[in-house]
């Protein structure tokens, strides 16, 4: 199917894009806030109640979302971002309007739940995919509510990228590239020159574009949110193309904000926010959501603190020397 | 054809050998040596294969790698893949990816492992992607077990234990109709297997060529019949070059350290993290971070501790104004003696600490600085002043 001819509010590039612009795509993720477990996020049991959790913009997304627009500064061109997740994800979205990207997309639908790693990569790479030729696809580094740094390297893969991971610093865009591999957006061949950390150091890469790179905390200090922009989006909504399914939304709750589109194909209310569910990203039955998920969670542990014999010391001079003196006498301290 | 060679012996022992594949470990070589975590992996992959009746592969791709065939079958591999090609010789995840997803494809094994290293962050995914298969990152166990569903039961699975959550909870993940079962596991996670040489195992030589054309779409996979053939690297697969490589050359030693002194969010800043130094130099031991500190930039990310970090057991572990994670303690808790100095009588890290002292880790760490000084002689500690006393620790759980 060709998903392009579904959706009449399907964005196309910006009229008169040169050959020196880019057309970024930046994926990011709305995550719990597992950095700041409060007390009052803790059940009775000593579990985490997840709902407690506030939502937050994953923070290493932020940093790509950062490069991308830096990008658009130095290069011009456009910065596209995208998100996975329930309705409620569209405040992420919202947020990096604020920030001063040009365009948003929302991709939910009820089947995309239950995703693991693999099926995720495969809706955003659907997703991407359905946004036409691209240059740069950036994500952050990994999320912090599952640390595993899998879905760049996957999305890479899918799209038939090379990538660059876990990147702290962009140097440039450059003319040329290491071989007549790849069509980029604008028809020129260009290639983007990053270091990346690894252990002990780092090493500077060249990646013939189009390339998708993650971004770790250390390449940027993400901008704030800009008050004007804040003033302009802040109640912006998802608008949803025609055959949306709708069945996922809560019919009790105006969290989601989704702005349907009317039968006659005009939306029923003005929205920046454009809403895939599956079927406009053209995704095969089995291969998103926990269907097309390979692993399953077995077993879910919540971690209870077992009790250990601590011995107390005095924070004195006498107790702190009795136990450095105690050391050093079984040999702990040499 | 394939080359083999044996080493010391012809491989196989006649024992009954499970059908199901092979349990295989993906050995990372920088600079001409086994990383040392891929070796950690062969020992972990020895007991499941055992445990399997099954066999341990050894992955290795460089230039020159064939001659770590021998150390890697003293560690326990039965067969060492060696797919040694001068366009391997420095690590990039498409023709690694590439020669790694077509070793997969030709010899089927049940499991895969990989070190989470940069490198094994980077290719594991990009493999599981080409594949279509489950990978767990960052496991902290791995065991072999059932698995029971309301359509079938599954024996003999690979449990994939890992902290998630933000180390709220610990989770078991399992791949049941997907092969082979995929994990990362962080360096010192696992046990060092002692080098046994009299072990009997066998290189094989992969055969790797480059290609001339791009792969045409749609047939990137080449037939998983062709055993015998080259590993086919397109030009597509060096779409990015290396231009430059700097490596410390003194790398921050936290596994080989007797003692680490780690800091946490209560060192309340970079400043405060000159006394962790001070109180590490001081005992002769290496500076360890819990990961708010090292987000807070106050101490590069190679001195940290965890899950996420490195897994340290140490003779004597400091832990100084750090709360305790679960990931943090996943990293650090078979440590022989913990000592946790935090303000909060609640913190979990004092669940795994063997002395406590509750109390600001700017008071406290000057007074172990000089106790140190003195060997433990009164007088040396009293001179840096007396700190309030200790309040009443409640123990409890804590989560």
């Amino acid at each position: 199917m060709t998903p392009g001819k579904l959706d009449p509010t399907h964005p196309t590039p910006a009229a008169g894009e040169s050959a020196g612009r880019l057309r970024i795509v930046v994926l990011v993720k709305q995550v719990p806030d597992t950095a700041n477990v409060g007390g009052e996020a803790m059940k009775d049991d000593g579990t985490v109640n997840r709902a407690a959790l506030p939502a937050i913009f994953n923070p290493e997304d932020l940093n790509a979302l950062e490069e991308a627009l830096r990008l658009r500064e130095s290069c011009g061109g456009r910065v596209t971002v995208l998100t996975m997740g329930p309705p409620a994800a569209v405040q992420v979205l919202r947020e990096s309007l604020y920030r001063g990207a040009d365009e948003v997309i929302l991709l939910s639908d009820r089947r995309f739940a239950g995703a693991d790693t693999l099926a995720t990569s495969y809706a955003l790479a659907q997703a991407v995919r359905r946004l036409g030729p691209v240059d740069l696809v950036l994500c952050g580094r990994q999320a912090i509510d599952g640390d595993t740094a899998q879905v760049g390297p996957q999305v890479a893969e899918k799209l038939g990228l090379p990538q660059i991971t876990c990147v702290s610093r962009i140097a440039s865009v450059e003319a040329g590239g290491p071989a007549e591999l790849h069509r980029t957006a604008g028809g020129a061949q260009r290639a983007i020159v990053a270091t990346r950390s690894i252990e002990g150091g780092y090493e500077t890469l060249r990646a013939s574009l189009p390339a998708l790179l993650t971004i770790s905390a250390e390449a940027n200090e993400p901008r704030p949110a800009g008050v004007k922009l804040v003033l302009t989006y802040k109640n912006v909504v998802a608008e949803a193309m025609p055959q949306y399914d709708d069945s996922y939304l809560d019919p009790e709750s105006d969290v989601a904000e989704v702005c349907m589109v009317g039968r006659d194909g005009r939306p029923v209310c003005r929205a920046k926010v454009v809403q895939w569910d599956a079927h406009a990203i053209g995704a095969q039955e089995g291969t998103i959501g926990l269907r097309g998920s390979p692993t399953r969670v077995k077993d879910i542990e919540s971690v209870v603190l077992a009790q250990a014999e601590t011995r107390l010391v005095e924070p004195t001079a006498d107790g702190v020397a009795t136990l450095v003196r105690e050391l050093v006498e079984e040999h702990i301290l040499g | 054809m394939a080359d083999t060679a044996h080493i010391r012996g012809p491989a196989g022992t006649g024992a009954a050998v499970s059908d199901a594949g092979e349990i295989w470990v993906w050995v990372e070589v920088d600079e001409g040596r086994a990383a040392e975590v891929g070796l950690e992996l062969l020992g972990r992959a020895r007991e499941l294969a055992d445990r399997l009746r099954s066999r341990v592969g050894a992955v290795v791709c460089g230039a020159g790698v064939t001659e770590l065939g021998p150390a890697l079958v003293a560690h326990g591999a039965d067969t060492v893949y060696a797919a040694d090609h001068p366009d391997l010789s420095a690590y990039l995840a498409q023709p690694y990816a590439r020669v790694v997803t077509e070793l997969i494809r030709r010899y089927a094994p049940q499991i895969v492992l990989y070190g989470a290293t940069t490198a094994g962050r980077d290719l594991a995914p990009r493999v599981a992607s080409a594949l279509r298969t489950g990978l767990t990152a960052d496991c902290t166990d791995l065991r072999i077990g059932g698995h029971h569903t309301s359509e079938r039961d599954y024996d003999d699975l690979l449990w994939q234990i890992r902290p998630a959550f933000g180390g709220n909870i610990i989770a078991t993940i399992v791949c049941p109709n997907h092969r082979p079962q995929m994990a990362t596991v962080r360096e010192g996670v696992m046990r060092l297997p002692e080098a046994d040489e009299t072990r009997d195992g066998r290189v094989l030589l992969v055969p790797v060529a480059r290609a001339q054309a791009a792969a045409r779409a749609g047939s990137q996979a080449q037939a998983a019949s062709d055993r015998s053939g080259p590993v086919l690297l397109r030009p597509e697969d060096f779409a990015v070059a290396l231009l430059e490589r700097h490596k410390e050359a003194k790398r921050v030693d936290l596994k080989g350290a007797r003692v680490i002194v780690a800091g946490g969010a209560g060192a309340g800043s970079a400043g405060g993290f000159a006394l962790i130094r001070e109180l590490a130099d001081t005992l002769g031991g290496v500076v360890g971070a819990s990961r708010a500190a090292v987000d807070a930039g106050w101490v590069p990310r190679e001195h940290q501790v965890g899950q996420t970090g490195t897994t340290v057991r140490p003779k004597l572990y400091i832990a100084a104004g750090i709360s305790g994670s679960v990931q943090h303690r996943a990293g650090m808790d078979q440590s022989a003696r913990i000592l946790a100095i935090n303000t909060d009588p609640q913190a979990p890290i004092f669940s795994v600490a063997h002395y406590g002292i509750v109390g600001d880790v700017t008071k406290v760490l000057p007074l172990l600085i000089a106790a140190y000084r003195a060997k433990g002689g009164p007088d040396a500690a009293r001179r840096e002043g007396e700190s309030p006393a200790a309040t009443a620790v409640a123990k409890g759980p804590v989560s």
